[in-house]
């Protein structure tokens, strides 16, 4: 075990995810056994055995805290009704006191810090020693940019510093809480707690009831819908393994989401020509937070189902008992698959973690497996999973449909603050671009909070697989479709 | 008549594509686009032959090269 242990750690950038896998791992292994009742209180045990303890101040607080992770695996709420959801007694209540000096300040007689503090909130102390006072501070930081000794710091959660939409408060008790008005569900706090207080709610159960429900396809077909930026992911083996591998799980086929941001493209070209101003609607988190902090202008999003959507309906159309699971990087696609516009379509959302928890619950080593194919979309399609592929493809798209005249002028926002500075552009009419590409992490879809891994390898990658594609362009991509 | 594609991977790269863009030709050519319901599906397990495509249920196997040969046979002299 402690073998395998070290050979799968390397497949994750923390050991947060690593831990998270785990527990996944374990759930689903008893899920297939259709042992899981009997077995669920001792998974904690099962993960964190002996007397000694790993990671936190005693075992019995590392499996109290194991428990709750076992319950977010199998889909339970342990806060509130979000996707992502605060484990209360994993949280390790950090300091977040904002810009404080610390015992590294040495009363030295320049004194910058005062002199760049624009509300006058730096006094010192008999001792020449600096002091921040709160109730004027505004955290503009520029005091800790100021000083020679590095001496002032900005003590910020992780998590709330992650959290660019602001939807993260503090709790009486002083444990972090989502603000689910505000919450967009693109799990960056997920990735970025260091004491994995904040989790994902995971879909496995659902999705391992379906491929059991199924009995090898025959009573129904499951199939898998796998996102573009699986290209970069699973780096350990080949892409044909990967696909080998879902269909060893039990998935009858697998089918690219890109197809469906295929027919994304063109019909978002069509549809910016008609209305003259657009913002994208394939990236879930992009959406909410308009909706809640941009009502305004949701009036623009495009009409567009998302890549997810649109593959899945058509799978539906051609298999109208067919199963549609879809894996990605994204939490936030978890909750749009709840949407009513997604529900009939998308039956369960996993992510790249997940999946390989999935794997590993069947012991399904990927790497002896032989390469299967996937090829379903056009380069357009898959570059989609990067930031600036959208736009691209938009541009194709309008070319392809001879609507080249159209002036399109597209902004590709990398990340939630880059779509903010847009969206209030937008609102003040001084925004130079007609569409808005909208991608809530940094990076786009590579970014996602449930890769495996995040690097500057997987754009390369990305590009590269769209370059790999069978079909050069989007028409003919989509003509099967018709 | 119903004839369904299969559009998976597998079938793709081996020419779906063309086998469906022939396929709707001759329909067109023969003038049975009421006659013949052509659709598509994602996969019939038979990857290692050539484009998979059914008839009515009835499993052929289709290359690009074969398609009017198939159709004369299977679709024509059946409608």
């Amino acid at each position: 075990m402690e073998q395998f242990d070290k050979k799968v750690i390397r497949k994750f950038d923390t050991k947060v995810q690593y831990l998270k896998y785990k527990v996944l791992r374990e759930v689903a292994r008893h899920a297939w056994n259709d042992t899981l009742l009997e077995n669920v209180m001792n998974i904690p045990q099962a993960i964190v055995p002996g007397k000694e303890s790993t990671m936190r101040c005693c075992v019995y607080k590392e499996r109290a805290i194991l428990g709750e992770r076992v319950k977010v695996a199998m889909g339970q709420d342990v806060s509130g009704h979000n996707i992502i959801q605060v484990i209360d007694i994993a949280c390790d209540e950090c300091p977040a006191a904002g810009y404080s000096v610390t015992d590294s300040c040495r009363g030295c007689l320049a004194h910058r810090c005062e002199d760049v503090c624009p509300r006058g909130a730096i006094s010192f102390d008999h001792n020449h020693v600096a002091h921040i006072d709160k109730s004027k501070c505004i955290e503009c930081g520029k005091c800790a940019e100021v000083c020679p000794y590095s001496a002032i710091v900005n003590r910020k959660r992780p998590c709330q510093i992650a959290c660019k939409v602001k939807a993260i408060d503090i709790n009486t008790d002083g444990a972090a809480a989502i603000n689910d008005e505000k919450c967009t569900s693109c799990g960056a706090c997920v990735y970025r707690c260091p004491f994995g207080a904040i989790a994902d709610k995971s879909y496995i159960l659902d999705v391992i009831d379906l491929i059991k429900g199924s009995e090898n396809n025959k009573n129904y077909k499951v199939y898998a819908v796998v996102a573009p930026s699986i290209s970069g992911q699973f780096s350990y083996a080949k892409l044909g393994q990967v696909i080998k591998g879902l269909k060893e799980l039990g998935f009858h086929t697998v089918v690219e989401a890109a197809l469906g941001a295929d027919l994304v493209a063109m019909s978002e070209a069509k549809e910016l020509t008609e209305k003259g101003f657009l913002t994208s609607s394939c990236c879930p988190a992009f959406v909410s937070y308009i909706n809640s902090e941009f009502p305004d202008l949701a009036e623009h999003i495009s009409h567009n189902l998302s890549p997810m959507v649109e593959i899945s309906k058509y799978i539906k159309k051609t298999d109208p008992t067919a199963k549609a699971v879809f894996i990605g990087p994204c939490t936030a696609k978890k909750a749009e698959a709840q949407l009513e516009k997604a529900k009939p379509y998308v039956d369960a959302v996993l992510t790249f973690e997940e999946l390989q928890a999935l794997f590993d619950s069947r012991k399904i080593e990927i790497t002896s497996l032989d390469e299967d194919v996937l090829d379903n979309a056009s380069y357009y399609g898959r570059i989609f999973a990067r930031s600036g592929g959208l736009s691209d493809a938009v541009v194709q798209a309008l070319k392809e449909q001879g609507l080249e005249d159209f002036p399109l002028k597209a902004v590709a926002c990398n990340g939630i603050e880059e779509c903010r500075i847009a969206l209030l552009k937008k609102r003040k009419g001084v925004l130079d671009a007609n569409f808005i590409e909208g991608m809530a992490c940094l990076g786009g879809c590579i970014g996602g909070a449930g890769s495996l891994t995040h690097g500057p390898k997987n754009k390369a990658g990305v590009d590269k697989y769209g370059k790999e594609a069978f079909e050069k362009s989007i028409s003919d991509a989509i003509s099967v479709l018709k | 008549m119903k004839i369904t594609v299969c559009i998976g991977s597998s079938c793709h790269i081996k020419g779906s594509r063309q086998v469906v863009s022939q396929l709707q030709e001759l329909i067109s050519q023969n003038n049975l686009g009421d006659k013949v319901d052509l659709g598509g599906t994602f996969c019939m397990g038979q990857c290692q032959k050539s484009v998979c495509v059914t008839v009515d249920g009835t499993f052929h196997s289709v290359s690009p090269e074969t398609v009017t040969e198939f159709f004369n046979e299977n679709v024509l002299s059946k409608v």
